[in-house]
């Protein structure tokens, strides 16, 4: 987009549209001859995998969507229909959901290598306002997109934000209504959220293109902050900046898959799988890792209207920064001072993001506040300090100086950031679960799973026997809808005949009808049904088991989690533990004691149990040894049955699991292989320019 | 983008029965999508919102201008935290009236703020008493 471009296309179909519309020029030029800085480095990539991203959540997202229900009633079981029926929606959602998790760690590099490279400098402020703008858009985005599931974290998470509105001073309360499109959350706000959601993403794409244009005007900033002054300076976009663009997305997709195959809930929380109930907070209301760092500002001010303003304003002040920050010299390389100060500030985005998921109460608050200071005044006072007192050293003249002086000395910050940053990510990260809620509870222990570990599959047996633990017990309180007989005969699953299932199905009565007298009717269960709930509605569940309804059983295994804690949270990125589910559930099971412990009451009607949270549970023990007969010869113990019917649960929670895994080995063989040739077809391009 | 007109008619009033609420009880009923804390309270739950001082409160305000003169045990608050919007937990909190498990804020016997970042007492939603034990919210 640099100039009128004299391409001139050689084929003479080609030729006769570029006479009408330039377009191939166009690519031409911007895509193919661009001259590119020649000592670009590896975080220069980050533009292109953003790209990718982008393109990869509309592609996701609109298929999606085909099979949503933006409904407040049916939008938690579309998606669960989703990941259950539809072909490869399971890989569909988790490449999404995942994927807005990458997004943001991929924009959050994006940024940090702007901010330490000065790529907002003279010509660039425009390019750098459009990309905080574009970084907006993303946060509005990833906030309705988490709102679609509609499970617990969905309605408070967007209960909480949307009323951040209403500590506008006099026109608060009527924004808020506006957003709602009623008196509370509800079913009008899922819509519009789900129509913006829909939207927004095509207008980030159009604030892209204004930023590669701007971009393309400005021309790329560089390790060294020196503008191109000749030839020398710079390589032809194509192919040098493409493979190499290529080479770094290949690497992104390696950590992408991670999570996509080994750790799809990993970035998620747990409460959201359990559907949204207006009538209930859940205990700890954590927004997405990606919002932390702003969540913990708005929380350290203790005034409602100034914590809001201090957390849009944490935001906005990017906006000025480069007016902030008037130092002459582009690069932190050639600036110790603000180059130390750099890190810091890494550092105290990373604390503050780690404070946001942890409760409001004591030290945490008093350390919040002093982060908030010390992150504005980064801003503030730092940055414009430093460009009045700090000396730094002399830039090369050129590129292609700073090319030829190049030492070994240049790798050591370059290995420093990637530390700091996969610290970053994984703190970020587990400190969601680091906010679970676990007040006056044991940690249960942990057990071996044959379903762990990136080659986990689900033991047949333990299927079997923990379905027939689920009919004889759980069945007459616990409901489990999102499982269908049908299931029972899929692979994967506990390994039956479509026969066997259909027989199994049959023992069943299922309410049926209307029929053409227009009453309803009981017939044998079919494949095709799904269990039969055992109360009719959440109010005679209740009304039956002494005011607590007993909770569906499909995804407890997902819905339940415990405290990692620090530093297990970090381990567990790279060991892929992700058990703590199936962990609580075989412990609650085995958890309870005849004796409460001294100083320890328990309500009347409750029973005690030592690792449900706060210890009062008014599930009496639900089985004891030798209830359930077994016919291969297992022991009849509660600790096997506990650990059958969990294995059974994590199956009804994810039945899909067996083929994440194996897919997930085979992507992973060819990722492998792929970032290998794209690495020495680099090499080989680059082997003339270094 | 405002409420459309069912939502606006699904928001008249409602009529609650106060004769099953024991004293020291309480119950939360919806009404537009709200949850509203009914609760009958104690003598010494009264006492105790009367007993403050209401200059020292961050949001002033007696527990007279908050409850139905003649009806003083009922208290009927909107049960969302003025914060930012979480419900409360009745009976919680070291003011023996409400707390807020979100971000800490605690409510007392009368539904008003004492501690925490809310900046206003639970507001008490538009009701008459159409009996000595029926109210209508709305
Ligand atoms: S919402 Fe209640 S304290 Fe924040």
């Amino acid at each position: 987009m640099s100039g009128p471009s004299d391409y001139q296309p050689s084929n003479p179909a080609l030729q006769w549209i570029e006479r009408r519309l330039p377009i191939f020029g166009l690519i031409h030029s911007s895509f193919v001859a661009y001259p590119t800085p020649r000592n670009l480095n590896y975080w220069w990539t980050f533009g292109a995998i953003l790209s990718f991203m982008l393109g990869m959540q509309i592609l996701t997202g609109v298929i999606l969507a085909m099979h949503y229900t933006p409904n407040a009633d049916l939008a938690f079981k579309s998606v669960e229909l989703i990941v259950r029926d539809v072909n490869y929606g399971w890989l569909l959602r988790n490449m999404h959901a995942v994927g807005a998790s990458m997004f943001f760690v991929a924009v959050y590099v994006h940024m940090f290598r702007g901010l330490y490279y000065g790529s907002y400098k003279e010509p660039r402020e425009v390019l750098w306002i459009l990309g905080v703008i574009i970084y907006l858009l993303m946060m509005a985005t990833g906030f309705m997109g988490y709102v679609l599931p509609w499970g617990q974290m969905s309605f408070w998470g967007a209960t909480v934000i949307t009323n951040l509105f209403s500590a506008v001073p006099y026109v608060g309360d009527s924004i808020v209504t506006l957003l709602w499109g009623g008196y509370s959350v509800g079913n009008p706000t899922l819509n519009r959220f789900f129509s913006l959601h829909y939207l927004l993403p095509f207008v980030i794409a159009g604030v892209v293109v204004l930023h590669v244009w701007a971009l393309h005007v400005a021309g790329q900033n560089n390790p060294d902050g020196v503008e191109p002054k000749t030839e020398k300076d710079t390589v032809p976009f194509t192919p040098h900046a493409t493979i190499k663009d290529m080479f770094g997305v290949a690497c992104f997709m390696l950590l992408y898959a991670w999570f996509i195959f080994y750790m799809p809930n990993y970035l998620g929380d747990a409460d959201n799988y359990i559907p949204a109930n207006p009538g209930v907070t859940p205990p700890h209301i954590v927004p997405e890792w990606y919002y932390l760092p702003f969540y913990a500002i708005l929380r350290s001010i203790p005034n409602k209207l100034a914590g809001v303003i201090a957390m849009f304003g944490a935001i906005i002040i990017l906006c000025f920064l480069p007016w902030l920050d008037a130092a002459k010299t582009k690069s932190s390389k050639y600036r110790p001072l603000a180059k130390q100060f750099f890190w810091i500030f890494v550092a105290v985005c990373i604390l503050l993001g780690y404070l946001g998921a942890q409760p409001p109460e004591g030290i945490y608050v008093i350390a919040g506040r002093v982060l908030t200071v010390c992150y504005f005044a980064y801003f503030l006072i730092v940055l414009p300090l430093l460009a009045r007192i700090e000396k730094p050293r002399p830039v090369p003249n050129s590129i292609s100086d700073a090319v030829l002086a190049k030492t070994g000395s240049r790798s050591t910050p370059m290995v420093s950031t990637a530390i700091v940053l996969a610290l970053a990510g994984s703190l970020f990260a587990g400190s969601i679960d680091s906010a679970k809620a676990s007040e006056g509870s044991d940690t249960p222990p942990g057990n071996k799973w044959s379903f762990s570990g990136p080659f986990g599959t689900f033991d047949r047996g333990a299927l079997q026997r923990g379905l027939k633990v689920y009919k004889e017990v759980c069945s007459s309180c616990h409901g489990l809808s999102y499982i269908a007989f049908r299931n029972l005969a899929e692979a994967g699953g506990p390994g039956y005949s479509v026969a066997q299932a259909a027989a199994f199905a049959s023992e069943y009565k299922v309410k049926d009808g209307p029929n053409d007298a227009g009453d309803m009717f009981e017939r044998p269960g079919r494949p095709a049904d799904y269990f039969p709930s055992p109360f009719p509605n959440e109010q005679a569940a209740r009304a039956a088991n002494g005011g607590a309804a007993p909770p569906d059983l499909s995804l407890i295994t997902k819905a339940r989690s415990y405290k990692r804690g620090f530093p297990w949270f970090i381990f567990d990125v790279f060991t892929q533990y992700q058990e703590q589910g199936p962990d609580y559930v075989a412990a609650l099971l085995q958890g309870y004691e005849e004796k409460v412990p001294e100083g320890v009451t328990i309500p009347e009607g409750s029973y005690y149990n030592k690792y449900f949270p706060g210890h009062a549970i008014k599930m009496p023990k639900p089985i004891s040894d030798g209830q359930v007969t077994y016919d291969d010869g297992s022991p009849t113990t509660v600790a096997q049955y506990a650990k059958d019917v969990t294995t059974f649960l994590m199956w009804t929670a994810e039945p899909h699991m067996e083929a994440r895994k194996s897919l997930g080995f085979q992507v992973f063989v060819f990722l492998i292989i792929f970032v290998g040739l794209m690495y020495f077809t680099k090499k080989k391009v680059w082997a003339a320019s270094h | 983008m405002n409420p459309d007109a069912s939502t606006i008619a699904a928001g008249a009033p409602i009529e609650v029965d106060l004769s099953p609420i024991a004293e020291g009880q309480d119950i939360k009923v919806f009404w537009r999508g709200k949850p509203i804390y009914i609760s009958h309270r104690t003598k010494k739950q009264i006492e105790e919102a009367r007993a403050v001082n209401v200059a020292s409160l961050p949001d002033p305000q007696t527990d007279e201008a908050r409850v139905k003169s003649g009806h003083e045990q009922w208290l009927v608050v909107i049960g969302i935290c003025t914060h930012l919007g979480c419900i409360p937990i009745a009976h919680e909190g070291s003011y023996d009236g409400f707390f807020c498990p979100c971000h800490g804020s605690v409510y007392d016997t009368s539904g008003r703020i004492r501690q925490g970042p809310a900046p206003s007492n639970l507001p008490v939603p538009p009701y008459q008493f159409v009996s000595d034990t029926k109210i209508q919210i709305g």
